[in-house]
This record gives structure tokens, sequence and C-alpha cells, in this order.
């Protein structure tokens, strides 16, 4: 075999090994959504998303309260984590300098980063420890934080997407600087701030981990944000550890329902996020 | 002179809209707006210095209890009040060598094929599936995780890797099925969109004349990729492991559910095992008595000072990659 024949197998090897890796990494999202279908779909019925979980033994129930937990503990974190994320992204990417902002991108960056369960340990030491048991205000705390930094990026993010000449038209036609945001680079970024949101909100509704000692678990309705609350990523972890075939059986479908939300918003919001793109690049 | 006299003489004559005058000369609205959002922007800064404060407050007593010592004690006996956070430290590290060992090159090797080999539209749509594989909750994972990953490293993958490399220490012992391997191969489908999205980005940022550049002068598609391309983005790829590192000590659900729940350091990969933010996960409920809550609590800071150092390598590598590839173009 002569050099360049060498050189061409190498090329076509490689290029196929690679090509192997690319589709192992895509291999688990297929598995997992396949296995879900499989073990979950047939336990999807009416009952399962409008009634209250059942003692062991019993059949039927549900995961309503789930559900509702899962959905007051997002509006919880939204509440928190929403009006402050944009505000602090339009900070960052309307007024900010180079000293504040550095350090904020940094922070938000690295808050990202942190464990989720260290998360949990701060809110349970901010809004546990001091109130004395688990509430549903701790879970939304907890999640709040979580999403706090997600939002500041995003935002600032799509902020920047808007172009200068645009901020400028607006000045020199007179209007001052916080009438240029809000009435020309808000309305301009907006289908991208509220996408961000969305997907935030996907992302931090996945989590386990900060509300095992915060939110902690509830078999009923909730009772007041005062009080413990149950969730839907909770109540699979419990499921899935517990002893029982039916336990087992509502864990996966809980977790097709989960897995349902999250990978919807995220298809949906990438979609028009990227329309949104074309639509701005052609312009 | 304006500023001289408002300290002076307290707020300058007039209506509010005088008085923002010594801010610039903005106008009013424009200055509230400015002042709200800072403090806005400033409330990032502030949770993060407020959890480290908090972190450190609630773990006064193991600290003063068991000061560097924590680290390196392997016992962990919450009934007689002895807390070692050695098992869950060695727990972290195997795991996420193991994580990495196989994420590493299937990531890097597909980032690879998504930025330069594979066609843009089929690349595009790849990629998104796998950043959704990023989207999957951690709990999901684990839930297949103890039901299908578990019984597969018990009955078929286990036991392959005794026969052939049972003569290590690293594959002895029973086979439980939960354990340090098990919790590495679902830690490595977790970290592997990471390395995936962020290697394929920084590679699509190196600047196309070095690809022409090498082509031109007779190399092939994958020479001028593994010697140019690849070696150009190298810190940045660098940069993207060592986010996925990150990533892999701190998950805390999925390898709680399958990393078998045991204080001990072994050197087997089958044998059970803990991580640090599975032991808290699962132990801080329970916690009884203020020093083993306060232990949990101390582990968390670990791992926070953990995350926050591989943080700080992994940005200013993704930085330095992108920055320069960005000034070379």
């Amino acid at each position: 075999m002569n050099r360049l024949t060498w050189r061409k197998t190498v090329n076509t090897v490689m290029s196929g090994v690679t090509a192997l890796c690319a589709l192992v990494a895509v291999a688990p999202l297929l598995f997992v959504l396949g296995l879900l279908v499989v073990k979950g779909a047939s336990s999807l019925n009416w009952a399962f998303f409008t009634k209250l979980p059942v003692p062991v033994g019993e059949t039927g129930g549900g995961i309503a309260n789930a559900i509702a937990g899962s959905g007051q503990l997002l509006l919880l974190a939204a509440l928190f984590g929403v009006p402050l994320g944009v505000l602090g992204g339009i900070y960052l990417s309307e007024f900010g300098g180079w000293g504040v902002p550095f350090f904020v991108r940094y922070a938000a960056d690295l808050l990202v980063t942190v464990p989720s369960i260290v998360i949990g340990i701060f809110a349970y030491a901010v809004v546990v420890l001091p109130v004395g048991h688990f509430s549903a205000l701790a879970g939304g705390f907890a999640l709040g934080v979580m999403l706090l930094p997600i939002v500041v990026t995003n935002t600032e993010q799509f902020l920047r997407t808007v172009p200068v000449w645009l901020r400028e038209g607006s000045l020199a036609l007179g209007a001052g600087h916080w009438k240029t945001i809000v009435s020309v680079v808000i309305p301009g970024a907006l289908q991208g701030i509220l996408t961000g949101i969305l997907l935030a909100l996907a992302r931090v509704a996945g989590e386990t981990a900060p509300l095992i000692f915060t939110a902690f678990n509830n078999a009923y309705w909730n009772r007041g944000l005062n009080q413990p609350i149950s969730s839907l990523p909770y109540m699979i972890w419990i499921y899935g550890l517990s002893a029982y075939d039916d336990w087992h059986r509502q864990a996966w479908a809980a977790a097709l329902v989960l897995l349902g939300f999250v990978l919807l918003v995220n298809v949906v919001s990438r979609l028009v996020l990227a329309r949104g793109m074309a639509a701005r690049r052609a312009a | 002179m304006a500023i001289s006299n408002t300290t002076l003489a307290g707020p300058p004559p007039g209506g509010p809209s005088e008085r923002w005058r010594f801010l610039g000369g903005t106008r009013g609205v424009d200055t509230i707006a400015w002042l709200v959002t800072l403090v806005a922007a400033l409330s990032v800064l502030f949770v993060t210095v407020w959890l480290v404060v908090e972190l450190w407050r609630h773990s006064t007593l193991p600290r003063q209890a068991f000061g560097f010592r924590f680290l390196l004690d392997s016992v962990w006996d919450p009934v007689f009040g002895h807390f070692g956070a050695l098992p869950f430290v060695y727990g972290t590290l195997v795991t996420s060598a193991v994580a990495m060992l196989i994420a590493v090159p299937l990531g890097v090797g597909a980032a690879i094929f998504l930025a330069e080999l594979a066609p843009r539209g089929f690349s595009d749509a790849l990629t998104f599936l796998v950043e959704l594989l990023a989207a999957v909750p951690s709990v999901v994972l684990g839930l297949v995780g103890i039901f299908v990953v578990v019984p597969w490293v018990r009955t078929s993958f286990g036991p392959v890797l005794k026969d052939l490399f049972g003569f290590t220490p690293l594959f002895q012992g029973p086979i439980y099925g939960v354990g340090f391997l098990t919790s590495g191969l679902v830690l490595a489908i977790m970290v592997l969109p990471f390395i995936v999205s962020i290697s394929r980005e920084v590679l699509l940022s190196v600047p196309v004349d070095l690809r022409e550049g090498a082509l031109a002068l007779g190399a092939t598609k994958w020479e001028a990729t593994w010697k140019v391309v690849v070696p150009t983005a190298g810190t940045g790829i660098l940069g993207s492991i060592f986010l996925g590192l990150a990533r892999a000590l701190g998950e805390t659900m999925a390898v709680s559910m399958v990393i078998g729940g045991t204080p001990q350091i072994a050197a087997s990969l089958f044998a059970p095992g803990y991580s640090i933010a599975s032991v808290i996960a699962d132990q801080f409920s329970e916690a009884t008595g203020d020093l083993f809550r306060q232990s949990l609590i101390e582990l968390g800071l670990v791992l926070f000072g953990i995350t926050l150092l591989l943080h700080a390598v992994a940005r200013a590598l993704v930085h330095f990659t992108t920055r320069k590839a960005r000034g070379a173009a």
C-alpha cells in the first residue's frame, strides 16, 4: 500500500470512527425516550393526572398533587428569579461598563455550575432553618436561585442581538436611555427573552436535589406556601427507589410526563428561536 | 463643583429632577432605571456570596471539631459522631474519572465529526438531539439507571469485564450492579452533551483559512482536522472537558440512585460506594444532631470549593481559545 492510499484510508476510517462517536452520543436520548414510552405510556390515563396517590396495595391513584406542586414551585421560582433576572440582564446589556458586569457575569456563570444539591443546602439554611420546617416557599426559593443566573445570561444575550443602530436611531430622535430600552430594545428581543425564560423553567422543573430538604414531600394536596409540597421529580425519586411494582409503574409514567414536558418546551422554544434568528438574518 | 455643593450642603435646591444632576446630568428616569437594574444585576453577585457565607456559617462545628482532618479521615460514623469525608471524596473522584474516561474520547470524537466532517444540515440536527440529552432530568436518568443499567452491569457487562480484566484489582469481587462503575456509566451519559456541544463550538470558531491552507498543501480532510484544527482548538476542548468534569463531580440524583450508598473506599469498581453529592441527598433529611447535619453542610462547602476551582480553569481555557481564534481571523 503506498503512502497516498494509506492516508486516504486513514481519512475514511477516522471519518467513520468519529461518525460512530456522534451516533453513540445521540443514542442515549432516543433509548431513554423509547424506554419511557414503552414502560410508562400504558399507565397514562385521566385518573393518573387527576387523582391523588393511594396507599400501597390499593390500585389506581394518580400524581395530580405532584403535578400541581411542581407548577406551584415553578411559579414561586419564577416570581423570584424572572424579574430580578430580566432587570439584571438589562443592566448587563444596556448600562454595563467593564467593572460590575464582569463580576456579575462571572458569578452568574459560576452559580449555574454550582451543584444543585449545594443550592438546596443554601435554601435550607436560609429558609428552612429559621422557620423550623420544610415548605413550598423554601423549595421555590431554591429553584429561583437556580433560575436567576440562567435568566440573567439569556436576557443579556438576546438584548445584545438587537442592532446598535436601532438604539442610535431612537436616541437621535430624542428618546432617553430608558425610553429607548423599553420601546425599542426590549420589543426587539422580547421573543428571545420569553423563550429563554421558558427554557430556564424547563431546566429547573426537572431538579430533585434542591427540593429534598426544602420542599420535601406531601401525599395530599398542597395546603399553603408554608407547608411541605410534593413535586414530580421528587415523586419519581421516591417511587423509583421503593420496593413496590405498582410504584415503579407510576414512576415510569411520571418520568414520561416530566420528560415529555421538558423536551416539548425545549424543542418548541429552540424552533421558535431558530426561526427568529433566520428572520433577523434575512432582514 | 456641583459635587462639592451636594456633599457640603445636602441635596441641591429645586425639584426632584434637579437633584439627579449630580449623577452626571442624566435624566431622572434614566438614573432610576440604571439604579434598579444595577441592584438586580448585583443580586446575582449577592446571592453567590451569601451562599458561601451560609455554607461557611453552618459548618463551624465540624470545622472546629475535625479541622483539615475532615478531608483525610475515612471513617463516617453518625452513631458515634465521627465524621470523615475521605470515602465521599474518593467516590466522587472515582465515578467522575470513569465518566470522563468514557465521555471524553466519545464526546471529542463526536464534536470533531459534527464540526468538521458532517454535512452542515445533518450536523445541526444531530447537535440538536445531543443538546436535548442535556435537558433530560437527572432523576429520569437515575430511574433508567436503576432498572436498566444496574441489571445490565450485574448480568452482562460486569462479568465480561471480570473475565477480561479480572487480574487487576479494579475488576475484582462480587458484582452487585450498583457501584462506582455503574455511576460512572450514568455520569458519562450526563456529561457527554456538554463536551460535545462546547467542543463543537470551539472547533467551529477556528478560522476557515487554517483549514483551507492545510487542504491547499495537500492534506486530507482528516489530516487538516487532526493536525491543524484540533491543536488550534485544543485549549478550548480542554475547557469543555473541565466543564463536563465540574458537572460530573456535582451530579446528585442519578448517582445517588445507582452508587449503592456505602461509605467505603474500595479498589474495585464493582464495589458500592458514596459520592459527596449523593451522601448529602441521602442523609440530610434524616441527619440527627447538629454535628451530623453540619458535617453534611461542610461536604457541600467542599463540593462548592471544587466547583469554583474547576469552573475558573475551564472558563479561562474556553475564553482564551475563542478569543485567540477570533483575534486570528
